[in-house]
């Protein structure tokens, strides 16, 4: 069983090995099933109450946590950054106590300053998951990600990927080249220089600055979306230069093989990395990814509270049936 | 015993050591050809008749025991597995295995469920398995078919069909597989 998972927490895919990824995506099958019945939901988690620290905003990973988590039975508690007494100034660290006290088994967070889960993980029993922290890490939208390529496309080994964009401020970039790579991936970044990080030393990718070069050689093409906030600080000339040079619209999409999928991990600005055109092609499987989202979470959910945890910690099964 | 279990349930890597074949492969197709006929007498036919098998164990009945109720009525009744790990009230003593998938795609509502397994015991799998069964509807009925019932009950519940009572010691293991069912023990 997953070593990573072993410690209790979810902080990053860095230091999970192939097998520990595969085993949660294995997993993640058994809890798709449980998404097509008529009633979805199973009472493998009852008891256990479940905390969503948020203090960035999110649609898809806060709402498939929360539908991971009901759907596993188990009780949510849901803290917003704005509406809470951190805007009276109570402390990060005060904060997680009290939402321990309350009886909170799980803690997922997600934080605008890289490394926060890893300090609350630190201050506390409960289950911490990192739901992204800064620029560092994204780790369930990386399985997510994994999921839903070995989906499309089988085994990811060999499998060709070119991610685009806005590289070096992404934590799903991070996870998805850590996670890609372990499974034998090919990923090649594509993007301008300023938007790539400074040293790629140790990273097993590619670079290429000529997105169209690329695609005709592309399995998996996986746009990362463009933060308007990159022009002021002078990291792009103009969004309509961006779009230009690495937009994918329909002339793009028509490069890669008929067999490619295109993937972004939301939220799209529609008419800069995708065109409306290419995100209704049949080859986008971006909804996919929003399904298969709640899937994994509730793998990780599970082997993190549920009976991977025990069966690792106490193995005292019965004889027989 | 499944596979699964047997790997991961004390003593960790044992082995199962079989003391004495209690039926052989051709009694077993007697069994379940005597089970397959109780289930049309029962049923007045097999329309609305629905066979889901119990994972890991009962799958491979579910499959002898529709093959012989198609050679008796002349159709073959729906089949499906049903994995209820996430169900049971022991969840974290037993594995939760990928391999074990479940696979019902027919709607439940107003159908007969004849579930299937290899060994009935504590009898805290088909209450499991009554539970998960309501996720996929409201079926008119359901009965319970088993291999074998080795007693030992914690639950009140029972097998409409048995194909063999085999009275056992607590810590016995019984093991119906293809060739047979074995009575014996995981030996470390």
């Amino acid at each position: 069983m997953s070593n990573a998972l072993v410690d209790g927490n979810l902080l990053g895919i860095e230091g999970m090995t192939a097998t520990e990824i595969e085993e949660i995506l294995d997993l993640t099958d058994i809890f798709a099933e449980i998404s097509q019945r008529p009633i979805p939901k199973v009472p493998a988690l009852r008891g256990q109450t479940i905390a969503t620290l948020f203090f960035e905003n999110s649609t898809r990973t806060r709402l498939s946590f929360d539908t991971a988590a009901r759907r596993l039975s188990a009780d949510t508690m849901t803290f917003g950054a704005g509406s809470s007494s951190l805007s009276k100034g109570e402390s990060l660290r005060d904060t997680v106590e009290v939402i321990e006290a309350y009886g909170a088994d799980a803690l997922i967070v997600r934080h605008p300053m890289a490394g926060t889960a890893q300090r609350i993980a630190n201050w506390t029993d409960a289950v911490v998951i990192n739901a992204g922290d800064g620029c560092h890490e994204h780790p369930t939208q990386a399985l997510l990600d994994a999921y839903t390529l070995r989906q499309h496309c089988g085994n990811l080994t060999g499998l060709r990927i070119a991610l685009v964009g806005d590289i070096d401020h992404s934590r799903v970039a991070r996870s998805n080249v850590l996670a890609f790579t372990a499974l034998g991936a090919k990923v090649t970044l594509v993007a301008p220089a300023t938007l790539l990080p400074s040293s790629l030393t140790g990273w097993p990718v590619e670079v290429s600055h000529d997105l169209n070069a690329v695609l005709e050689e592309t399995d998996v093409c996986y746009l990362l979306r463009l933060q308007h906030e990159r022009i002021s600080e002078g990291l792009i000339p103009s969004i309509r230069e961006y779009v230009t040079d690495f937009g994918m619209n329909e002339k793009r999409a028509n490069l890669l093989p008929s067999e490619a999928i295109i993937c972004h991990p939301g939220p799209t600005n529609r008419g800069v990395e995708i065109d409306a055109v290419v995100a209704a092609d049949p080859r986008a499987v971006i909804l996919d990814q929003v399904a298969n989202g709640v899937s994994v979470r509730m793998a990780v959910l599970f082997l993190l509270l549920g009976a991977g945890r025990d069966l690792i910690e106490s193995p005292t099964a019965e004889g027989n049936k | 015993m499944a596979k699964r279990e047997r790997g991961q349930t004390p003593p960790f890597g044992g082995v199962f050591v079989a003391h004495a074949r209690i039926l052989g492969a051709e009694d077993m197709a007697r069994a379940v050809r005597r089970m397959a006929h109780e289930i049309i007498e029962r049923n007045h036919g097999l329309s609305d008749v629905v066979l889901i098998g119990l994972q890991t164990g009962g799958v491979f009945v579910t499959e002898q025991l529709a093959e012989a109720l198609a050679e008796i009525d002349g159709q073959r009744p729906a089949t499906g597995t049903l994995d209820v790990a996430l169900h049971r009230d022991d969840i974290g003593l037993r594995p939760v295995v990928p391999e074990a998938i479940t696979d019902i795609t027919m709607n439940l509502d107003g159908k007969t469920v004849v579930l299937v397994d290899d060994v009935l015991f504590t009898g805290r799998t088909i209450r499991a398995a009554l539970d998960a069964l309501g996720t996929f509807g409201r079926p008119q009925g359901v009965q319970l078919a088993v291999m074998v019932d080795r007693g030992h009950r914690e639950l009140p519940i029972r097998p409409d069909y048995v194909g063999k009572n085999l009275p056992t010691r607590r810590d016995e293991v019984v093991d119906v597989h293809q060739q047979g069912v074995d009575l014996g023990a995981v030996k470390k």
